[in-house]
């Protein structure tokens, strides 16, 4: 024992003095890691305090649990924020999620490629658009003075009431990300079907399966896994809806619809001033999106699917 | 056998006797209408995605005559001229904040794709001193994300409010993309860095003229989506930047076109160009980087999000 000790140390400081330029090109992301990574998760600590801006952290006092009372008291306002970010989530787990993968079947079965990759250009490119720029799309477009309701009128077709009111608020949100997205979604779709050995195919055909049995039978088992790995990443964010998205549009249709968990925390915190509260809402959600991806994760393992941490 | 099938062969019928019916993957050729339907179907989704395009560039380069007429929009300019981007471009909210928004994105993609390529590279070798713990540090990110109000409240401590920083340092490393970096680092033959090594090769050496040169296609891909992110950002701006003149275009973006506050008085000279073309012409303005680099990232992107899922 006496003896190995020494020579481990001596090991291992070996090791730091041949690693050390290695560890020298990691400080920077190392530091920016910790920096704005680590050290607001620290900064939680304010979800146990009062925090007042002309103290700091250290001197406002310590409230226990009294900023989580919103939470477990059920407030309204935040029942209500729950509420709808759990609506936006169900919508978008099920009205959007299924359109890229259907979307991808499609372009997967056009004969000709250059079609396809025409296609595919034009769809990816909404995905690169910013929230800002799909929001200013969608009014200038369907608006009330937009070129859709200003072709209607000069038509005397039905009007297009979709932006501003409050009771659409789901629909034009769930539309949004729609165009946005759905094409961008096909990606990775078509990457795990491309994948898939032609033979199979084929060998479905010798047995006198047509297209549908090969869609069936080779095309769907091949995206399985990837359509299970979204949907943990999927379930991983379920407090969170499109934050940008939603915040833009809020002062049209006002809270009642169209208050989310995130937009909760920035009109009670920031904007409201209650520092503790938002910031208990904030690290109740971080928490719970930690506890489903993980939960998630194992429900897939036991599934036999891979998951997304097997391999790290 | 494998037949791929050229659309303009086969249409209207496929040639030859239904003795020799054609096949993709041994399955027959569909049905003509089904073809048909499918066409249909995605040339609907492609018009809905270029048309709003179409609408705002047009009405960006209309005349007043031309957008009354047509009652605020147009599809097709007959008289184009560009008066509304001269009058933008004179100076005043809109110069500034193209200047502002270009000089964050370069800043910020040059500096993210620097950081996150030192840190993926020193953490590309199992077995260094600290692969471990410094791994984890950069994944469990991944997993908790410590929420807006500490984050706030870390800007303010650290002085960056109202300071361009407090845009680009944030969004400087991202856990997903040193993961996907460090993957193609790893990719690299063992052999050819310790032959590199052998010949005398610094780690510096081995970074620049070995790893970056073979690894060119990933660091593109993630160098344009972090241009991307920093030109797209918005909400960043609305938290912690309080100056009208450091506003980034997105926000100028937000407060003209999407609340359509009147942007006449804002703009310096006599300004000529109707309302809607200007704020056309500001849309047009905040699409054209990404125009740019939509064919680069085009190239590039399906092989980085692929191998990037899959390694994932």
């Amino acid at each position: 024992m006496a003896t190995s000790a020494p020579a481990k140390r001596n090991t291992r400081w070996q090791r730091f003095k041949r690693d050390r330029f290695l560890l020298l090109l990691a400080l920077p992301g190392v530091t920016l890691v910790l920096l704005f990574q680590y050290v607001p998760m620290l900064g939680n600590v304010i979800a146990f305090k009062d925090y007042q801006p002309y103290l700091t952290i250290s001197e406002s006092p310590w409230v226990g649990f009294a900023n989580f009372e919103v939470i477990f008291n059920g407030d309204p306002a935040f029942l209500n924020a729950l509420k709808n970010t759990l609506i936006i989530s169900f919508l978008q787990i099920v009205v959007v999620f299924p359109i890229p993968i259907a979307l991808a079947l499609l372009l997967n079965s056009l004969l000709s490629e250059r079609i396809k990759r025409v296609v595919q250009s034009v769809l990816y490119l909404p995905h690169f658009m910013s929230w800002v720029i799909v929001v200013a799309l969608f009014q200038h477009m369907l608006g009330n003075a937009g070129i859709y309701n200003n072709w209607a009128r000069q038509h005397d077709l039905p009007l297009l009431g979709i932006i501003g009111d409050p009771d659409l608020f789901f629909a034009l949100i769930t539309s949004q990300a729609i165009w946005k997205d759905a094409g961008w979604g096909t990606i990775i779709f078509l990457a795990a079907i491309s994948r898939v050995d032609l033979e199979l195919f084929e060998a479905v055909a010798v047995d006198g399966g047509g297209r549908l049995r090969q869609l069936w039978h080779v095309t769907l088992p091949a995206i399985r896994s990837v359509i299970v790995l979204l949907l943990i990443l999927k379930l991983g964010d379920v407090l969170t809806v499109g934050f940008e998205q939603i915040v833009l549009q809020q002062g049209q249709v006002g809270l009642e619809t169209s208050e989310v968990l995130d937009t909760y925390v920035y009109n009670r915190g920031i904007v409201g001033g209650n520092w503790g509260v938002s910031a208990a809402v904030g690290l109740v959600k971080g928490l719970v999106g930690a506890i489903l991806v993980l939960g998630a994760n194992k429900v897939a393992h036991l599934f036999g699917e891979r998951g997304i941490y097997s391999k790290w | 056998m494998v037949t791929t099938i050229d659309r303009r062969t086969t249409s209207p019928r496929p040639p030859g006797g239904p003795g020799r019916r054609r096949t993709i993957n041994g399955a027959p050729v569909p049905h003509p209408a089904v073809r048909g339907l499918k066409g249909i179907v995605l040339l609907l989704c492609c018009a809905v995605v270029v048309l709003p395009f179409v609408a705002v560039i047009s009405t960006s380069l209309a005349d007043q005559e031309q957008i009354t007429n047509a009652g605020g929009y147009v599809l097709w300019p007959t008289n184009p001229s560009f008066d509304a981007y001269a009058a933008i471009f004179r100076g005043g909210v809109v110069t500034r904040a193209t200047l502002v928004s270009v000089g964050i994105t370069v800043v910020g993609s040059a500096l993210s794709v620097s950081v996150v390529a030192l840190l993926a590279y020193s953490l590309s070798r199992p077995g260094s001193w600290g692969h471990r713990p410094i791994l984890l540090l950069v994944l469990f990110t991944m997993l908790f994300n410590a929420g807006m109000i500490p984050n706030y409240l870390l800007m303010k401590e650290l002085g960056l409010i109202d300071s361009y920083w407090a845009l680009i340092l944030p969004g400087l490393t991202s856990a997903f993309q040193v993961i996907i970096m460090r993957a193609f680092f790893m990719e690299v033959p063992r052999e050819i860095v310790d032959a590199a090594r052998i010949d005398g090769a610094g780690e510096l050496q081995i970074l620049t003229r070995i790893m970056l040169p073979l690894s060119k296609a990933v660091i593109a891909v993630i160098a344009l989506f972090n241009a991307v992110a920093y030109w797209s950002a918005f909400f960043n701006a609305v938290l912690y930047i309080n100056s009208t003149e450091k506003w980034p275009l997105q926000l100028v973006l937000r407060t003209y076109v999407v609340d359509n506050t009147q942007i006449g008085t804002d703009l310096p000279g006599e300004v000529v160009p109707p309302q809607q073309s200007l704020q056309m012409a500001i849309l047009v303005v905040s699409l054209i980087p990404i125009c740019l680099v939509y064919p680069l990232l085009q190239r590039h992107f399906a092989k980085g999000v692929v191998i990037g899922a899959v390694k994932g």
